[in-house]
């Protein structure tokens, strides 16, 4: 049995549909990113997933369970700004999640707890390449720094799922790819199954192992939001394809 | 020749350009004065800064002959105790119930229409209440000055927590913090250096609140001398005093920055405000 089963999604809001007959499977361990248009539902059905959003019907399923309506330790993310807290150092920022989990009312953690804590955090900081940072603010880091900092916060709680929304979107190309060589190691180390939205349709033709192409297929000129977006594609990845094996169509939006 | 927009001062330079409106504002008074004196030596409505040396000598460093006070002081230490009192009690609450309202929704839709009612009375209106109610003691000034203050901290604070990206907030919670853990975590420490920001703005108003409740009824403190002193013309106690109050609050205002930057360098660093 698949390992997440979207079933009969849709969304929408008043009558505009965004999203519509959402149907897919997904395995653990998948790699999936999602290119489209702006304002084609990505960002929506990533909400989906995160549970701040609620389907208006359908349903989605993560080893038959339905998905809780609120976020919650299952489901790591990362945004594109605003992932970190800002009041934290970078080690802070890594351990709070321990704190969260280990301390119901201080939320804060002492003496051999928080070695303990303290410990980890640090392993997952330099897996990540930010022990040099650890005493730092994020003000002081870099974009890719922070978004390296984020990354490390959402996986020290070894979440099942971890979203990405765009996470790389704003910065600089070589910076880019070093990200992408520490998500992809990331990502087979700790076995994980993520979501990817870009808006670089190179980023998601090599990062991943399955890419999806989020687009409306049917328009009604009379009626521009009476019908959703739907996965046109569904691509798997295996690393040997290059932009030109891409349908032309999506090569004329790319 | 540059634009005149593109013109800065040097550092020295802007010293001295921001010191010559004091001079100049010295030099006027002086003049004023000995032209004034020279034609009435008992002139008291602008006194020669000898005069104002004699009289602050006498308030501050020789006691009263009616109670054996040092005046002077004792007025400055009953203002300003009235005055943390009242700051600091509406910080409290605002902090409390600012977040609150900010954080909870459901608590949200309960208070945040009395706050923004409340904040719309004029504190000076029911300040007859207010002596009415609780005496004419300190109490009773305290009060108008949290009543004067409160609710802007409060709505200032609710607001601060609405501007809290709902990334962050997001993010705590896929992190595993409950409701509490992410106000005591998140928002709280994220909404200090605003309260303390806010309540430099407040300021301004608590001293206003402060010295209106004094002149009405009080037997001591700053705004009590002052308007006591009216009644003689006693300019010479008058100016020092005001004199005096501004740069208590200047102090005041200085020392919540640096403590303010202190703690909270994060804050001053991620924006312009407060620097």
């Amino acid at each position: 049995m698949s390992y997440i089963r979207i079933e009969n999604l849709w969304k929408e809001y008043g009558d505009q549909v965004v999203l519509e007959r959402l149907n897919k499977q997904i395995n653990k361990g998948d790699f999936i990113t999602i290119v489209g248009a702006s304002g084609c539902g990505k960002t929506t059905f990533l909400k989906l997933l995160l549970g701040t959003e609620a389907a208006t019907r359908g349903r989605i399923l993560i080893e038959g369970q339905p998905l809780s309506a609120e976020p919650d330790e299952e489901r790591g993310i990362v945004f594109q700004r605003y992932s970190v807290f800002p009041h934290m150092t970078v080690l802070e920022n890594v351990m709070v999640a321990q704190e969260f989990a280990a301390s119901p009312w201080l939320a804060r953690l002492f003496g051999k707890q928080r070695e303990t804590a303290c410990h980890a955090a640090l392993e997952m900081i330099t897996a990540v390449g930010l022990s040099a940072a650890r005493d730092k603010y994020p003000h002081e880091l870099s974009g890719g720094m922070q978004q390296r900092l984020a990354l490390a916060q959402a996986l020290i709680k070894k979440p099942r799922i971890l979203l990405l929304d765009e996470p790389f979107g704003a910065l600089d190309p070589g910076i880019r790819a070093d990200m992408h060589t520490l998500v992809r190691s990331l990502w087979q180390r700790y076995q994980l199954t993520i979501f990817m939205i870009t808006h670089d349709i190179k980023e998601g033709f090599h990062l991943g192992t399955r890419l999806w192409v989020f687009d409306r297929d049917r328009v009604d000129p009379q009626a521009p939001g009476a019908f959703g977006a739907r996965v046109t594609y569904d691509l798997p990845i295996n690393g040997k394809q290059s932009l030109e094996d891409l349908p032309s169509s999506l090569q004329a939006q790319g | 020749m540059k634009k005149l927009i593109n013109q800065h001062p040097t550092r020295a330079g802007k010293i001295v350009l921001g010191l010559i409106p004091f001079l100049l504002l010295l030099v006027l008074y002086l003049g004023a004065s000995n032209a004034r004196l020279a034609e009435n030596s008992n002139d008291k409505l602008l006194p020669a800064f000898s005069t104002f040396v004699d009289t602050m000598q006498r308030m501050m460093f020789e006691p009263s002959k009616r109670s054996g006070e040092y005046v002077f002081w004792q007025d400055t230490l009953a203002s300003l105790e009235r005055l943390g009192l009242g700051v600091g009690i509406s910080a409290l609450i605002a902090l409390l119930v600012g977040v609150g309202n900010g954080a909870i929704p459901y608590l949200r839709a309960h208070l945040s229409p009395m706050v923004t009612a409340i904040s719309l009375i004029p504190p000076m209106a029911i300040l007859p209440i207010l002596f009415i109610v609780f005496g004419l003691g300190e109490l009773a000034k305290i009060v108008l000055i949290a009543i004067g203050i409160t609710p802007f901290l409060i709505r200032d604070m609710q607001q601060r927590v609405l501007e809290i990206p709902a990334e962050q907030l997001i993010k705590a919670q896929t992190l595993g913090a409950n409701t509490w853990q992410l106000i005591l975590r998140v928002i709280l420490p994220q909404v200090m250096p605003r309260l303390i920001a806010a309540v430099r703005l407040s300021l301004g108003a608590a001293w206003l609140f402060l010295i209106a409740a004094e002149a009405i009824a009080a037997t001591e403190g700053l705004g009590y001398r002052i308007f006591l002193v009216r009644r003689y013309l006693s300019m010479d106690v008058i100016l020092p005093y005001v004199l005096w109050i501004t740069l208590l609050a200047f102090i005041i205002d200085y020392a919540l920055r640096l403590i303010s930057r202190w703690r909270y360098p994060w804050f001053h660093a991620q924006t312009a405000e407060g620097s």
